[in-house]
C-alpha cells in the first residue's frame, strides 16, 4: 500500500510501457470511446485531412496515463487527471507513461499528492504532458 | 472567428446509461487488464457496487452523446480542422456500470493565438448520477486551425 508519509517530493512512481499501438486497438477505441472520426481508422481519410497517415485518438494515451495512476494506487484514490496533447501518436508507437511527485498537501481532511505525468513515444518525444492528484492514506 | 458571445452558453442536459459491456470493451481498448473492469467479484472486493468505469471513460460518454461535435457543427467548424488539445477530469464519486448519468455542458472560454490562426474553445461538462450525486467534471479544450 502506498502511504502519504512515505512519499518524497521529486520521487517517481512506477512507469508503464504499453504494447505498440495497433490498428486493431484504434478500431476498438473508436467503438468503445465513441469517437468515429475516420482519421483514426482510414488511411485515405487521414491523408485527405492533411495528416501523414492514421493517427491515434488523443484520448488513447490519456487512457494509458489513467492506467499509470490506477496501477499505482486504487482508482478510488484518484482525484484529478489532466493532460495537454502536445504531439500525435501513430500506429506502431510504443508509449511509456511516467509520473513524479511535485507536491504534498492536506485539504478538507484528505492527504493529497500532486504529480506531473507524461506520455512519451519510443523516440522519447513528449506526446502528452499532464497533472494528477491522488489521495493517500 | 468564433463569436465570443457563445461563452457562458449552456446546452440541454443529456443522459447516458453505463452498460457493463461498455466498461469491459473500453478497458479492453485501452489494454488495461485490471480485473475490477471485467469481473464483478473483483469490483466488489475493491468496494464498488458494479464494474467501475476507468478514469478517462467519462469522455467516451460525452462522445457517445455527440457533445463535442455538436458545438462544432453549430459553429459551422469543419471537424477536420479541429483537434482535441487538452482534457481534464475531476472525480467526485464512483462511476459504475448500471449508472444512468445526466450531463450538462457549457462553454467556458473562447480565445485565439497567432492572430487568429489558432482558436481555442473550452467547455465544461458536469456529470451527475441517478441518485443526484455529482460524479465528475470534465474540461475539454478543442483547437481549430484556421
Amino acid at each position: 500500500m502506498v502511504l502519504f508519509k512515505d512519499i518524497e517530493i521529486g520521487g517517481a512512481i512506477p512507469p508503464l510501457t504499453k504494447p505498440a499501438i495497433s490498428h486493431l486497438q484504434l478500431a476498438l477505441y473508436a467503438g468503445a470511446g465513441a469517437d468515429h472520426n475516420p482519421i483514426h481508422v482510414d488511411e485515405a481519410a487521414a491523408k485527405a485531412g492533411g495528416l501523414p497517415g492514421i493517427i491515434a485518438h488523443g484520448m488513447l494515451p490519456l487512457g494509458f496515463l489513467g492506467q499509470l495512476l490506477t496501477q499505482w494506487v486504487p482508482q478510488k484514490q484518484v482525484r484529478t487527471l489532466s493532460a495537454r496533447f502536445v504531439a500525435m501518436a501513430f500506429p506502431g508507437d510504443v508509449i511509456t507513461c511516467s509520473g513524479k511527485i511535485v507536491a504534498k498537501r492536506e485539504q478538507a481532511g484528505e492527504k493529497l499528492v500532486e504529480l506531473e505525468i507524461a506520455a512519451q513515444n519510443q523516440k522519447g518525444e513528449n506526446l502528452q504532458l499532464g497533472k494528477a492528484t491522488v489521495a493517500l492514506p | 472567428m468564433i463569436d465570443k458571445s457563445i461563452i457562458g452558453k449552456e446546452y440541454p442536459p443529456f443522459t447516458v446509461e453505463l452498460e457493463k459491456r461498455w466498461v469491459r470493451s473500453f478497458a479492453e481498448a485501452i489494454g488495461d487488464t485490471n480485473p475490477v473492469y471485467f469481473d464483478e467479484s473483483a469490483a466488489a472486493a475493491a468496494g464498488y457496487r458494479s464494474l467501475p468505469a476507468p478514469p478517462t471513460f467519462p469522455f467516451a460518454m460525452i462522445m457517445d452523446r455527440n457533445q463535442s461535435f455538436m458545438i462544432l457543427d453549430e459553429l459551422g467548424i469543419d471537424k477536420r480542422r479541429a483537434m482535441h488539445a487538452e482534457q481534464s477530469f475531476a472525480y467526485h464519486a464512483d462511476l459504475c456500470a448500471g449508472d444512468v448519468i445526466t450531463g450538462l455542458q457549457k462553454v467556458i472560454d473562447v480565445y485565439d493565438k497567432k492572430n487568429g490562426a489558432l482558436e481555442f474553445l473550452v467547455t465544461e461538462t458536469r456529470l451527475q448520477n441517478q441518485r443526484g450525486e455529482h460524479v465528475c467534471d470534465l474540461r475539454t479544450t478543442v483547437v481549430v486551425r484556421n
